[in-house]
């Protein structure tokens, strides 16, 4: 059965409709600023729609769109990351990154990219050599013809970082309710009315983060909308720990008109991805994998770096982007209706979340009633799971590993299952804790989680009744 | 080691360390004791000492090393008494996370207490081996529970008395395949199919049939395209042999066998490790590329018996003490390796020449699918061994030593199989 929270009793401020990183980043900057805000989230947990897997990117935004909103929110994004990571316990990985031209053409194309990274105010990116190059990837395939090195291009934890926005907005009062899908909503002039699968909540005013559904809430709140969501989905393979000695940071294809192109990087849990690609598809929840696929993907990543190929892989998984027919993220404000939607945040809101918070917060101003900041906020620290910073594991009095292969102790899996942030699926107590995420997949652990976790999860590890011997 | 020299940060020191209390690393941590090695700890991660057959709970364990017929538990127990009457301290939830270089090596450790460090004269690893998982063999679909290997299933029954599902597809047909059967019918479970990608059940004749008994159709060449459902499995869709597909209802699937080293310890240290079976390269006397490392046990290979492995630990141990007091045999001089498609791997892989008396008498090979031919050991041009070989996947191939060893220093043995010839 899943587990719904209740709505708040009072109206609130804001309700920030689903909990992706987006709307996590929503609901601490509304918090902070003063406003009582509630998170309408539809999964059992929070981040299981577009924001569930991506690459982990830190975007300084060099190749977006010159003058684009997406541009303009990832730097913002990307200094208020900078800025609030340590007292939030948030790990950066500096990588920089290398886009790398391979082909004469695309060797071509990359004085006009480095003037757009200009442009775009990234002025450390800078072209290397072959020379250099190899310095800095020696492991990098022959036939790397140049590159363009973007200093500040990071990897960071995707999954921490948006949990440390939302544990940062309930530990200063906001209201979460997971379960809690919207169905319906009206606007009576004064306040919302929001109808939920978890039971109605007034709000005065509603932004919507709903990712891959955003057309869908705008069509069921304001009766049309001006997007549509077309899902992309991204696959990637992960190699295992090993494969690091193999790859020092980012390394990006040059990008064409239509995509971004496959990566190799490292990941903060401390290995080596490959991909994602990009298939367009009408599901908006399907992340399959399929074989083919993750077999070209693996030999794509061997194109680039070509000892990953003996690399054993730890895991594969899908991401869906949520695309709209435009490639600007798609934001609309109903000042009357106090409404604003963040749509189409498709393939870089990882890095824009913050700035896309602020974003939003300056719409806000411009139709509702300023509030008083919180003079003294909590900052709450996000639970370390970066490989290359210290562990809990290291630590005394941490109950002794659970995830072997993740190195995850019952200490973490004890605190991500308690708490205003408990998760309730396993899915949601990986990406707190890593746990299962490794090399085996759960060959050594699934029997003490699924014993640690009796009773806890959506759906369960294990059946209710037990074995009978 | 008192608690102050935890705190202080300071670092123990052993004669040997051995990593992982399977079969391999108590029958090693016994006799290193029992020779009189005493400044010996054996480290394992889980609760309890025993490895794998913790959670067999079926026969037959025990027949080479207690001439008993035991079950998996009862088994792992009576090996991890032993150890500790013979005096081993058996450091339990203790896991090793980083090995560090000869010849001195320190290992880093962590414990319930935080991290600790340990440092050895000789290591020895005995990590055992896994089942390669779902993601490694690249079955596509969603991520939904359901999905498990035959450990995580035997755990689960086993251990904490737990099912994950009722109705299972198995994929694979090696004897751990058929080890799920079993451990799904005592949980009270009924797979509704076995998948095999080869045009053969891997596993020898008396398991094969075990399906038939239970009512559990087998599939041959055919494979698990990809695993269907929202939060729990719903079903599969097989490819058959002429490529068609189709849906099957079930409610888990065990993804079994196609076992790989557990060798991410090694592989992490720099250590060489041989591509064809996963695990570290050793030498005849289960040396490692670092000369301060030893291995044995099924880490060096898919895939053996408890008791092949309980041995190799006695074998591999008495090569270790004798080093630790005569010296360290010569360094190897000789390379072995597999050529074509039908071999997987040799190892040892490395042969070292003029030493004491080996670990290992034998080199073991497997194939990578069903063949038959002759099989040949060459350096050159000149041929050291011929064997006649009719093999599946998952079976023992073993090639003697000794006359390998008349290639001389610098040499480079290569096997092949010519398959369809009969005779040299
Ligand atoms: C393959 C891939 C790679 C990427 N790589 C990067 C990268 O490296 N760097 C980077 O910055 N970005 C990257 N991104 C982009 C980033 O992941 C997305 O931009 C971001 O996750 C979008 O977040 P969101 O909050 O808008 O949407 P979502 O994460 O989809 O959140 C929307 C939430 O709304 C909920 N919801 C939906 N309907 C309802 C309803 N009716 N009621 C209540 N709740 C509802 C959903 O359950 C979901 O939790 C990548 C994306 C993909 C797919
Ligand atoms: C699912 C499964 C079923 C099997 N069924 C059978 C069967 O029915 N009959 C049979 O004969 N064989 C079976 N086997 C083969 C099995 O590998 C052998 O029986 C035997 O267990 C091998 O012994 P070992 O000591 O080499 O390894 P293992 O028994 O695997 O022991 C390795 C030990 O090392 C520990 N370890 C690993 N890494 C670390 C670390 N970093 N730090 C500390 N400790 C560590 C592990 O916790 C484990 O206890 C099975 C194997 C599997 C995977």
């Amino acid at each position: 059965m899943i587990e719904r929270d209740r709505p708040p009793q009072a109206p609130v401020d804001i309700a920030v409709i689903g909990a992706g990183v987006v709307g996590c980043a929503v609901a601490r900057r509304f918090t902070l600023d003063g406003a009582r805000v509630c998170v309408l989230e539809k999964a059992v947990d929070i981040l299981d729609g577009a924001s569930k897997g991506n690459s982990g990117i830190l975007h300084t935004g060099f190749d977006a769109p010159v003058g684009s909103l997406e541009q303009r929110c990832i730097a913002d994004g990307y200094a208020e990351y900078m800025e609030i990571r340590d007292r939030l316990g948030l790990p950066l990985l500096e990588t920089g990154a290398l886009v790398v031209a391979w082909t004469e053409a695309e060797e071509a194309r990359l004085p006009a990219l480095l003037d757009q990274a200009r442009a775009n105010g990234v002025a450390d990116a800078r072209l290397l050599d072959k020379a250099a190059i190899k310095a800095r990837e020696p492991h990098l395939a022959d036939g790397a013809r140049a590159a363009i090195l973007v200093p500040r291009e990071y990897v960071i934890d995707p999954w921490a970082a948006p949990t440390a926005y939302m544990m940062q907005a309930l530990t200063n009062g906001a209201h979460l309710m997971r379960g809690a899908g919207v169905t319906a909503g009206a606007f009576d002039g004064d306040l919302w009315r929001i109808e939920t699968d978890a039971g109605p909540v007034l709000a005065r005013a509603v932004i919507n983060c709903a990712g891959l559904f955003g057309d869908r809430i705008d069509a069921m709140l304001l009766g049309d909308s001006h997007f549509t969501i077309r899902p992309r989905k991204g696959q990637f393979v992960v190699f295992d720990k090993a494969a690091t000695a193999l790859v020092s940071g980012i390394v990006l294809p040059t990008p064409s008109a239509t995509t971004k192109g496959v990566v190799v990087c490292r990941t903060a849990y401390g290995n080596v991805l490959v991909g994602p690609t990009a298939e367009e598809q009408e599901s908006r929840t399907d992340a399959a994998t399929d074989r083919e696929t993750l077999r070209m993907l693996i030999d794509k990543a061997a194109t680039i770096v070509p000892a990953l190929a003996d690399q054993p892989v730890t895991a594969a998984y899908a991401g869906l982007r949520p695309a709209s027919e435009e490639k600007d993220y798609r934001v609309r404000v109903e000042a009357d209706r106090r409404y604003i939607t963040l749509g189409g945040i498709r393939s870089t809101g990882l890095s824009a979340a913050l700035g896309l918070a602020r974003h939003a917060a300056d719409l806000h101003a411009t139709f509702a009633a300023s509030t008083v900041p919180l003079s003294e906020p909590h900052w709450p620290r996000a639970p370390r799971l970066a490989e290359h910073a210290p562990r809990d594991w290291a630590e005394a009095d941490n109950g002794g590993i659970l995830c072997h292969c993740e190195l995850v102790t019952r200490r973490e899996v004890a605190a991500a299952l308690t708490g205003p942030l408990a998760a309730r699926g396993l899915g949601g107590l990986k990406r707190r804790t890593r746990v299962t995420m490794g090399r085996c997949q759960g060959f050594y652990c699934s029997a003490a989680l699924a014993d640690v976790t009796a009773g806890r999860l959506d759906p369960p590890m294990a059946l209710p009744d037990r074995a009978d011997d | 080691m008192t608690e102050a020299s935890l705190k202080d940060g300071a670092v123990e020191d052993v004669a040997v360390a051995i990593v992982g209390g399977g079969p391999a690393g108590l029958a090693a941590a016994t006799r290193l004791a029992e020779q009189g090695i005493r400044d010996l700890v054996l480290l394992e991660r889980e609760e309890e000492a025993g490895g794998i057959p913790r959670h067999c709970g079926h026969y037959p364990f025990g027949l080479r090393e207690m001439q008993r017929l035991l079950r998996g538990p009862d088994y792992a127990r009576r090996l991890a008494a032993r150890a500790r009457a013979a005096g081993v301290d058996i450091r339990t939830r203790t896991s090793v996370v980083r090995l560090g270089p000869g010849p001195h090596p320190t290992l880093d450790l962590t414990t319930p207490e935080g991290a600790t460090r340990l440092r050895a004269e000789r290591v020895l690893l005995a990590t055992g081996v896994r089942e390669t998982s779902r993601a490694a063999r690249l079955i596509g679909g969603g991520r939904m529970r359901g999905v498990v290997s035959t450990g995580a299933l035997q755990s689960m029954i086993y251990l904490k008395g737990l099912v994950p599902f009722r109705r299972p597809v198995v994929l694979g047909t090696e004897l751990v395949s058929f080890s799920s059967l079993m451990t799904c019918r005592h949980a009270g479970a009924r797979p509704v199919a076995m998948v095999e990608p080869g045009t053969r059940i891997t596993a020898r004749s008396f398991a094969r049939a075990l399906p038939a008994l239970m009512g559990i159709p087998v599939h041959l060449e055919t494979t698990v395209e990809a695993i269907h459902g929202t939060d729990r499995v719903e079903g599969v869709t097989l490819a058959g042999p002429d490529g068609a597909r189709r849906e099957i209802d079930c409610d888990g699937v065990i993804v079994s066998g196609a076992f790989t080293p557990e060798a991410s310890l090694a592989r992490l240290g720099g250590f060489a490790i041989d591509a064809g079976g996963g695990g570290p390269v050793i030498d005849q006397y289960g040396r490692m590329s670092d000369p301060a490392y030893y291995a044995a046990g099924n880490l060096l290979r898919p895939v053996e018996t408890a008791g092949w492995s309980w041995r190799e630990g006695l074998t591999v141990a008495d090569a270790l003490a004798a080093d630790l007091r005569g010296g360290p045999p010569p360094p190897p001089t000789i390379r072995l390796s597999v050529t074509g498609d039908a071999l997987r791997f040799v190892t040892p892989s490395r042969l070292s020449l003029d030493g004491p008396a080996p670990a290992f008498d034998a080199v073991q090979l497997r194939a990578a699918r069903a063949a038959r031919g002759l099989l040949t050991a060459r350096a050159g041009s000149r041929i050291l061994w011929t064997g006649r070989l009719d093999t599946l996947p998952e079976r023992r191939i073993l090639a003697p030593i000794a006359p390998l060893l008349a290639a001389g220093p610098g040499a480079e043995i290569t096997f092949a199989l010519e398959e369809g010839r009969e005779t040299s």
